[in-house]
């Protein structure tokens, strides 16, 4: 559980693509806090309420974005904190860097209501809302255990459960040596030691980048386009792309060869990958051809397979399909092309083919027809409803930021076991640690966990 | 023919005498009621005081006054600082005892106390009238009035030994169990379960052969428990320390098909932490020794206890098993080891005082809330003694708090979270080691029982001043005097620590790892003769504080933000069920616990942070 009156920040305008965002930082000393992000600037010496432009700095010296800020001093603002709010341009990409900044500089992602919440607490607030302030909560608490829920499917809570194991059998292997220094047991090596610590933030630091939606904000879901020759593969991707030109955005950072585009839809980036066509294996070059088109389909989140509906039967489809190897967490998406060619569509026969309703769709690339289904079935499976959308974003900033602090001290810790503290003190940062990661798990690592480790690996006890 | 007393205890042990004497100190007139008076203040099982995380807590309840580190210096054959090669937050002294002369010296303590009485007879139950204890009732059918009780029965509501096969009722070995109280408390709506320890075999120390074991020497110059500066030994006595091996464990085995453990006569829970040999050798069947401590029982005894091999097999086994150790050959048995059950209450059934939510004025100390060890017991009996007095005086009430003493982390577990197996302190059940040194526990204690008013406080608090004062006055000269590269030069390359190449102040040196300082005042002659002015342990104080600072205040500053939380006070007897904001889970498990504060609850299992957001709102402020 957080302190009272930290300092707390979150995105206070819905996400999604739109003229500007806001941020908004509370507690106390948080002017002061967040003047140096501005550099130059000297946020603390201006007068509040005031609208200031500046420029908002990463911690390696980069530009992020050009805003406008302005503070509010407790009591006369919001919360009855000091307030401080940051108009940025209204970018996912722009705001989840920002946001990134402020966490690792050890503010904290606001909780559920939370800004309400202090504003009650400052008696901004009469008590006949607190009841309205509790539902807030509540439901906010309920939505975000569904989209946590939701989120932890495709592995990633597997991943969290090895962590907090491997995080527990580490501490325990520490707190081995502090407890039970008496006891005839073998302690662990100090280089081993450290390498299981290296480990673990190695672990950390992929996870870290493996957050579905913290790699569509910032580098677009991969979408690799695939199909046979002729399937209608560019039509499709120039119709994807025409529509959206004026959302076309250049996101930096991340490579882009010729043949990918980024288009934007509701707010979530999709980077698109065109293929050379599947066909079945004539001489060597098209087997290499064949052989990256599949490695671009495994590197990728979203494969969108076009077949031509006028020359491929169900069976035939079936048979393609079976050929591309899928991971667990890849989307599949069945686009049947060339629709303006069928009479008789069997709808049904592809949809049972493809996996389902929310997996196919006809089109008609050429006609440009049935295009912005295929961005709503992109959309279903990996964008953000409408109702959920700052919770996700919400989400994620959170996960990232229990994430980045428990890496941070890991590092200390190594630190630490490389400079010969006792190992009393590397235990606090190995609780810090837990206590961080504690904030994703929901559940606490409490000292049964770590004693109960202890106590079935080695023989404790006179 | 019995006054009204202000408390009884019922129970002599560690907790039972820790809880007489703190009401008594307080002012409070005390009855002890044990079965027999000749074995108050027993070493049960092993006859050593302190150890990791034992010894922190023997250091606060010297400096809260009470008597246990006095005992433990008093009767101590032997005296080591675990740990020192840790962090000062793992330095923890322990100490083997002259079992006899240990509960000797509490009997006179005790006996010497005008406010505590004594009777010698079993109580058969407590008399409560409207939800509020009024006394106790004796196994002849007396009846002794007091406002305040504290059960401390130990391991001897309904009581079985079991050895091998045979098994009989008892609280310790060649003693009565107690019976009724069990039944009284399940009838008043307590619910209670059953756990199990034991103890090994006590063998004739003339017929071991030391030569073939390592000797475990004491430390060079006996430290001590008490802040009070109490005499100490000038010699001390060797433990040593030898091992089973694969013949032992053959020996072991061939009892397994009799052993209560194993056969399921035995159905409590035993400590992990403790487990009888027979135990060892079953579940880390790999290993092909374990480590055995021969430690002598007193001074004027041959009799020794034989630490690692508790057990419950056949006597004739272990007596077999014994002879196969190393040096063990020709040993001769004074009573074999046993495992005893016992009847203990879920302590979530408490209160933070420790007294019990169903029935007023009446506390439970010790193992009756599962807890296991001397120091816990003694801890618990304590802090029920001194509530029990504030209670009946209309005071608030003494809570320690988990940022303030491990006695706190202990109390504060055992009422929120309960325990399934026998509890025993760990530093690793503390969030805030750092600050719960053994060498601080005076600074942190001492004051808040003065201001209760406890007896004998006063030499007490002038040496905290004192210690305060001295250490201030060396970290003052550690940042106004300096040494140069000719002084310390040498030093630093010995430890492996980069060379000065102009004159810095010692507080900059003292701050490097590695560097201690002692080794600074070897080459700074200023530094020698200022700290021989100083008591040693403001040295040690100033040491710490200097070179530990950072570790320190970032403790501190996560106990300040706990804090915050911990202020906010809760309604008593509240019914979160019409809180519907909250969790299912949650609302049950508050209900139940009754937390004083925000922080109480937000360490409740089942409580999480979101329904600590809708307590702070409900709060408002």
């Amino acid at each position: 559980m957080s302190g009272l009156n930290d300092i707390i920040v979150a995105r206070s305008t819905p996400p999604g693509k739109s003229a500007l965002a806001v941020i908004r930082l509370s507690g106390p000393a948080c002017i002061e806090k967040v003047s140096p992000f501005f550099p130059g600037l000297d946020l603390e010496n201006k007068p509040a309420r005031f609208a200031h432009f500046g420029k908002i700095f990463g911690k390696n010296g980069e530009l992020i974005d050009e805003v406008v800020v302005l503070c509010f001093l407790g009591p006369r603002s919001f919360t009855g904190e000091d307030v401080v709010e940051i108009s940025c341009h209204g970018s996912d990409f722009v705001v989840q860097r920002i946001l990134e900044e402020f966490l690792s500089a050890g503010i904290r992602m606001a909780g559920p209501g939370e800004f309400t919440m202090r504003a009650f607490m400052n008696g901004k607030m009469d008590l006949a809302r607190a009841e309205a302030v509790i539902d807030l909560i509540d439901s906010e608490n309920r939505a975000q255990h569904l989209l946590a829920m939701d989120q932890m499917r495709g592995g990633f809570s597997k991943k969290i459960a090895d962590l907090r194991e491997q995080l527990i059998h580490f501490a325990s292997l520490i707190e081995l040596e502090l407890d039970f220094g008496e006891e005839d047991v073998e302690f662990a090596e100090r280089d081993d030691l450290k390498n299981t610590v290296s480990e673990i933030n190695g672990f950390i630091l992929r996870l870290m980048d493996s957050f579905r939606m913290g790699n569509a904000l910032r580098k677009g879901v991969s979408t690799v386009i695939a199909g046979r020759p002729n399937a209608g593969k560019s039509t499709l991707l120039n119709a994807l792309v025409e529509e959206d030109r004026a959302l076309v955005s250049d996101i930096e950072g991340t490579t882009r060869d010729t043949i990918e585009e980024v288009i934007t839809i509701e707010g979530v980036a999709f980077r698109l990958i065109d293929t050379a066509g599947i066909r079945d294996a004539g001489d060597v070059i098209e087997e290499m051809g064949i052989k990256k088109t599949m490695e671009k389909i495994a590197s990728s989140a979203i494969l969108l397979f076009i077949f031509d509906l006028s020359r491929t039967s169900p069976d035939q489809l079936k048979a393609d399909l079976e050929k591309i190897e899928l991971s667990e967490e890849m989307v599949r998406l069945v686009v049947g092309n060339k629709s303006d060619l069928v009479d008789q569509l069997e709808v049904k026969e592809y949809q049972k083919v493809a996996g389902g309703v929310n997996h196919f769709v006809s089109i008609s690339a050429i006609n440009n027809n049935g295009v912005e289904e295929v961005k709503k079935l992109l959309s279903r499976h990996f964008g953000i409803s409408d109702k959920n959308k700052s919770d996700i974003i919400l989400h994620n900033s959170r996960h990232f930021s229990a994430l980045y602090n428990t890496s941070a001290s890991l590092e200390k810790v190594l630190e630490g076991l490389s400079g010969n503290m006792p190992a009393d003190l590397v235990a606090m940062d190995i609780r810090h640690a837990i206590h961080s990661l504690n904030e994703i798990l929901g559940e606490g690592i409490s000292s049964e966990d770590l004693l109960g480790s202890i106590f079935s690996r080695f023989c404790i006890g006179k | 023919m019995f006054p009204e007393y202000d408390l009884i205890v019922v129970g002599g042990g560690h907790a039972g005498c820790e809880a007489a004497v703190a009401a008594a100190n307080l002012g409070s007139k005390v009855m002890l009621v044990t079965m027999n008076m000749q074995v108050i203040a027993q070493m049960s099982c092993n006859p050593a005081m302190g150890g990791v995380a034992k010894g922190q807590i023997v250091r606060e309840i010297d400096a809260l006054g009470g008597y246990t580190g006095i005992v433990s210096d008093y009767s101590m054959v032997q005296f080591r600082m675990l740990n020192l090669s840790k962090g000062p937050a793992m330095w923890s002294p322990r100490t083997q005892n002259d079992r006899m002369m240990f509960a000797a010296k509490w009997r006179q303590l005790a006996e010497e106390h005008p406010n505590v009485d004594f009777w010698q007879e079993m109580v058969k139950g407590i008399v409560v009238k409207d939800g509020r204890v009024k006394g106790v009732r004796t196994g002849m059918g007396l009846e002794i009035p007091a406002k305040s009780v504290v059960l401390t029965n130990g391991t001897f509501l309904n009581g079985i030994i079991h050895i091998g096969e045979k098994q009989f009722g008892g609280g310790r070995a060649g003693e009565k169990a107690a019976t009724g109280i069990t039944e009284q408390l399940h009838e008043l709506g307590f619910r209670s379960g059953r756990m199990k320890t034991g103890t090994p075999p006590r063998i004739d120390g003339r017929t071991l052969d030391y030569s073939k074991m390592e000797a475990q020497f004491g430390d060079e110059g006996a430290g001590r428990f008490s802040f009070i500066k109490t005499d100490l030994p000038e010699q001390q006595l060797q433990c040593h320390i030898t091992y089973t091996n694969p013949d032992v464990h053959e020996q072991l085995k061939t009892g397994f098909d009799r052993s209560p453990m194993f056969n399921g006569r035995i159905r409590g829970i035993g400590p992990r932490y403790c487990p009888s040999i027979e135990d060892k050798i079953d579940r880390f069947s790999q290993r092909d020794r374990h480590q055995i401590f021969v430690e002598p029982e007193g001074w004027n005894t041959c009799e020794i206890y034989v630490n690692g091999f508790s057990s419950s097999l056949p006597e004739d086994v272990q007596y077999k098993a014994l002879r196969k150790i190393t040096g063990f050959e020709n040993a001769k048995m004074f009573r074999p080891g046993y495992a005893i059950e016992y009847d203990f209450f879920p302590p979530t059934q408490l209160k933070l005082t420790l007294e019990t939510r169903l029935v007023e004025n009446l506390y439970f100390a010790g193992q009756i809330n599962g807890t296991t060890g001397y120091e816990e017991a003694a801890c618990q009996g304590m802090m029920a003694g001194i509530n029990a007095h504030l209670k009946i005086n209309e005071q608030e009430p003494f809570i320690l708090k988990r940022s303030e003493a491990y006695i706190g982390v202990l109390i504060d577990d055992l009422v929120n979270k309960g325990t399934d197996e026998p509890y025993r302190m760990f530093t690793s059940r503390a969030e805030y080691r750092i600050l719960l040194r053994q060498d601080n526990a005076d600074l942190r204690l001492s004051p808040l029982a003065a201001k209760l008013g406890m007896r004998g406080m006063e030499e007490r608090m002038d040496r905290v001043e004192l210690k305060k004062t001295e250490m201030e006055e060396i970290i003052r000269f550690f940042k106004k005097e300096s040494i140069s590269p000719e002084q310390v030069n040498i030093m630093l390359e010995e430890k492996n620590s980069s060379t000065l190449s102009q004159k810095v102040k010692l507080h900059s040196v003292i701050t490097r790892p590695h560097i201690s300082l002692k080794n600074l005042a070897s080459c700074h002659q200023g530094l020698q003769d200022f700290i021989k002015k100083c008591d040693p342990e403001s040295v040690q104080l100033a040491e710490i504080k200097m070179k530990y600072e950072g570790y320190i205040a970032r403790e501190q500053d996560q106990v300040d933000k706990m804090e915050r939380l911990e202020k906010v006070k809760l309604p008593q007897k509240f019914d979160y069920q019409s809180v519907k904001a909250l969790s299912a889970e949650a609302r049950e498990k508050l209900n139940s616990v009754q937390p004083m504060t925000i922080g109480q609850a937000s360490r409740i299992s089942g409580v999480t942070p979101a329904d600590i957001s809708v307590l702070l709102v409900h709060q408002g402020r």
